[in-house]
């Protein structure tokens, strides 16, 4: 079946580029999910023609790799919504998406998911519809649920790298240990007003956990400056780069290294935490 | 003595970004917190010359202060 299939793509091809309409009748001819037919396309060394200007910055296998891949998106809001969209984009194949809440009216200065047609709608069931707008091949489990301590384990089971999204201290530390104890690799951003921070954390390292030590009461600078639109674009932006990296295991993250970005003053630097 | 004090995201407004300040000998970070009118519980990452100390620590002449405030927004 699999031969069979392939060969309908080579066939229907133009070079190595297999247009969406040739993956949607290859899906129906053969009934197969789109997911797997885009994964005969990959494995056959085929590019989905929608990856065209991913070319040369990942290769057929990378993008292979990064549709083989599942990242937990944890918190839907700012940086979870542009993050979420990237990832599909990106063409990552599984993704996770954890969020308890719905959409409200001040979200719409800065949630690239909400819309006032959509207000008080889930915001994990409006990933899923949106997802499924621009990338069908990426399957979005939408998970409506706060993460904790209690239910972090199960929320990351299949997760091979979770995407820090929250906007609270104790819930970044609590997500933090679960990926320590899962091992699996945590991409860490926070955003307030023009400023924003990222920073990857490899299981075994403890830079967020010292980044936050003491500071569960704390309370953040969004409080008094807020969120704008550009902020949670430019932060989950390079959350979503160094996800990339991670899940490819290419270029350089920097271990313990947090950026600190200060878009007011134009000013990006690196801090060893 | 010296000490560069560096301030960072919104620390800086209607304050500074960097200046070279004079304090007495023994000056704690916590001292220049209180002196520069911040709020312990706004404050996240303290570094001097690059590596992360506490409140208490004693500032000696010529080191740099770099302090963050907490940000935690998604």
């Amino acid at each position: 079946m699999k031969e069979i299939v392939q060969q309908y793509l080579q066939e229907n091809a133009i070079g190595d580029l297999v247009s969406w309409k040739c993956q949607l009748e290859a899906s129906h001819r053969f009934s197969l999910p789109l997911a797997k037919t885009e994964e005969l396309i990959l494995e056959a060394r085929l590019l989905p023609a929608r990856y065209q200007r991913n070319r040369n910055t990942f290769s057929i296998e990378q993008q292979c790799k990064l549709f083989h891949s599942c990242v937990a998106v944890i918190g839907c809001g700012g940086l979870g919504g542009h993050i979420i969209e990237s990832l599909a984009r990106l063409g990552v194949g599984k993704i996770v998406a954890v969020d308890p809440d719905i959409f409200e009216e001040h979200n719409l200065n800065r949630q690239s998911l909400s819309s006032i047609d959509f207000l008080g709608w889930s915001k994990v069931a409006l990933a899923a519809t949106r997802i499924a707008d621009i990338n069908p091949a990426t399957t979005l489990m939408p998970i409506k649920a706060r993460f904790t301590a209690e239910n972090g384990n199960e929320l990351l089971q299949n997760a091979d790298l979770a995407a820090d999204a929250l906007d609270s201290v104790t819930s970044r530390l609590e997500l933090a240990e679960i990926c320590a104890e899962r091992k699996i690799p945590l991409v860490h951003g926070a955003i307030a007003g023009w400023f924003g921070q990222v920073l990857t954390q490899y299981p075994g390292e403890k830079a967020l956990q010292r980044l936050y030590e003491n500071r569960s009461q704390s309370i953040g600078a969004e409080q008094k400056l807020g969120n704008p639109a550009f902020t949670p674009a430019v932060i989950a932006g390079i959350e979503v780069a160094e996800i990339c990296k991670v899940l490819l295991g290419t270029g350089q993250t920097r271990s313990g290294t947090m950026i600190s970005i200060n878009l007011q003053d134009m000013e990006m630097e690196k801090i060893e935490i | 003595m010296l000490v560069n004090v560096k301030l960072y995201a919104s620390f800086r407004t209607d304050r500074f970004a960097m200046e070279s300040r004079h304090y007495p000998s023994e000056t704690t970070i916590r001292d220049v917190v209180h002196e520069l009118s911040l709020q312990e519980d706004e404050l996240g990452t303290i570094l001097v010359n690059t590596r992360r100390a506490g409140l208490h620590a004693h500032l000696a002449d010529g080191d740099t202060l770099a302090l963050f405030p907490v940000l935690s927004g998604g």
